[in-house]
């Protein structure tokens, strides 16, 4: 990859791998240990035209992004545990109104004010659950700088194209932590813009889906008028309670990430032949959990490695497919347990599932995960 | 992980030790064109409490990015130095501050007790650049970096109208290691 090579802080690649995305608009409110994401863009983003603001809170933060995206900025929000709760009820308001947005959690320790400086990846089940009501969830988690700013390009290139908000879920260890990256050149990734409609004002319905399950998103401000709403609503979005509208309605929303699984599945399944013992992990975790397979390698017991990159929609049949080769999957993960529970559920009963779990604020070592590994071995 | 090099600068919140590890990191990375990886660990307080940055180097992918056996550990504090020596690995590289350390560990060390903050205080004239001696010392004495890679990356981090301060505390440091 050519490029220009740079020595930056995961929150720093978050940060320019959004303006490299196209993003024009950050609102947020400081909260370590994502501070540096707003830093960073408060600089940049006046050089480019954008606009950053911060609000007085992080619920106000997330509507600013709400209202920037419908006049068609990409736009962005970045915080913590605390500021991801706050975000949850804007959040789901994207969800219904179907307004592209990508939201940036650097996890510390909870619940609560919990750890504000040590590690965590304690809210990967309010990435999928944190808002109320059947909804759609998509939810990435890099484990690298250099993957950092890659799959920030990605969040807003999903979130666009299929109009939901994207979560991109990232920890206090590979928020902070410094490696040499590629910006590449304008140009050599791709970037996807949402749809927009093709008809004049007086024939556009904000939600007709004729087309296709994803309805062309008009700027507001351009000459499109219409209404938004986080009621249930028809094709002209105003509200509605008719039951055989707000069935489908529903079902729609959730089809956006059940019939796009091509564009958001992304893990890696690093493979040895004959290996009856498989780990799963994400994020910084993962690092550890490469590091102990290599260690456990070189004492002769072979490890299958599922990394997950997307940890929402969860990759149930790459899941499945190292159940049925190996006899346990080992789950490492900074919580008390989350994550395992997909994998249980997905594998329905094919292997035995064990964690290595921390909540102490400190990393999870390669050690800690060889000694599980020696354990089922 | 048999070429890993792992160094840990410890002390207390307000020492520049984090700012140490980037410089130290980026060093490495980009002008001797090895890989290096930069951590750190702080608590809430924004000066004092404990704080430490790590760096990891190698010629291959690193994958856990914090330190477990240390080849060098800076120490600016008594109290650093008791709480993270337990992972310098037998015959690492302590370098502890003369004035700040004074109970020095037992065990199979090559021990550095210099004079870093004195140096920093009476040669340079600014305590604050305690952390830019310390890295001179480092670049002494971890092959895997030059003097003059880590003049460059200091350069490239440090407020513009100390450059001149800067090279000066970095050379000091680099001859505190005999």
């Amino acid at each position: 990859m050519s490029g220009k090579e740079v020595f930056y802080q995961g929150n720093e690649a978050c940060a320019e791998g959004a303006l490299y995305a196209g993003c024009r608009f950050f609102a947020g409110y400081p909260i370590t240990p994502s501070t540096e994401v707003a830093e960073f863009l408060a600089r940049r983003l006046p050089r480019v035209g954008g606009a950053f603001i911060q609000m007085e809170d992080e619920i106000a933060a997330m509507a600013a992004v709400i209202g920037a995206s419908l006049v068609g900025k990409k736009s962005l929000t970045a915080t913590s545990g605390p500021g991801y709760s706050l975000k949850m009820e804007n959040l789901g308001y994207a969800c219904i109104a179907e307004v592209p947005c990508v939201i940036v959690n650097v996890m510390r320790g909870g619940p609560s004010t919990g750890l504000p400086t040590g590690p965590s990846q304690s809210d990967v089940m309010q990435a999928r659950w944190g808002t109320h009501g059947d909804h759609p969830a998509i939810a990435l988690a890099p484990a690298s700088v250099q993957e950092i700013f890659t799959e920030t390009v990605r969040a807003f290139n999903i979130s666009e194209r299929l109009r939901t908000p994207v979560s991109l879920l990232t920890d206090e260890i590979i928020g902070h932590m410094r490696e040499r990256i590629i910006i590449p050149p304008e140009g050599e990734l791709e970037i996807w813009d949402r749809p927009r409609p093709t008809v004049p004002p007086e024939q556009y319905k904000p939600y007709d889906i004729s087309e296709g399950i994803i309805p062309p998103m008009a700027d507001f401000g351009s000459g499109y008028r219409y209404h938004v709403t986080g009621l249930n609503h028809d094709e002209t979005g105003f509200p509605t309670n008719k039951p055989s509208l707000v069935q489908p309605e529903e079902e729609r929303l959730m089809a956006k990430v059940t019939e796009n699984l091509d564009i958001l599945e992304k893990h890696e399944y690093t493979e040895k032949e004959g290996a009856r013992i498989g780990v799963v992990s994400f994020g910084s975790s993962a690092r550890s959990s490469r590091a102990a397979i290599g260690l456990a390698a070189e004492a002769g017991i072979k490890v299958d490695f599922l990394r997950l990159i997307t940890l929402w929609p969860f990759p149930e049949d790459a899941a499945v497919q190292m159940a049925d080769k190996v006899d346990t999957i080992i789950v490492p993960e900074m919580n008390l347990g989350q994550m395992i529970e997909e994998v249980q559920r997905s594998i329905a009963g094919r292997a035995e599932v064990v964690g290595v779990n921390r909540a102490d604020g400190e990393p999870i070592t390669p050690a800690q995960i060889l000694d599980r590994i020696r354990e089922v071995a | 992980m048999s070429n890993r090099y792992e160094v840990r600068l410890s002390g207390a919140g307000g020492q520049g030790l984090v700012l140490g590890g980037v410089i130290l990191a980026e060093a490495v990375s980009l002008y001797e064109g090895n890989n290096a990886v930069q951590t750190q660990s702080y608590g809430p307080e924004a000066r004092g409490g404990a704080s430490k940055s790590e760096v990891i180097i190698s010629t291959e992918e690193i994958d856990y990015p914090k330190a477990t056996q240390i080849d060098l550990l800076l120490c600016l504090t008594q109290e650093s130095c008791d709480k993270y020596v337990v992972d310098l690995k037998e015959d690492g590289i302590l370098i502890a501050d003369s004035r700040m350390v004074k109970d020095l560990p037992e065990g199979n060390y090559r021990i550095y007790n210099l004079p870093i903050i004195d140096t920093a205080k009476e040669k340079v004239g600014k305590v604050f650049v305690a952390n830019i001696v310390a890295l001179g010392a480092i670049a002494h004495l971890v092959d895997a970096v030059s003097l003059a890679s880590v003049e460059k990356a200091v350069l490239k981090r440090v407020p513009p109208g100390t450059e001149e301060l800067n090279k000066k505390a970095l050379k000091l440091g680099y001859d505190l290691v005999e």
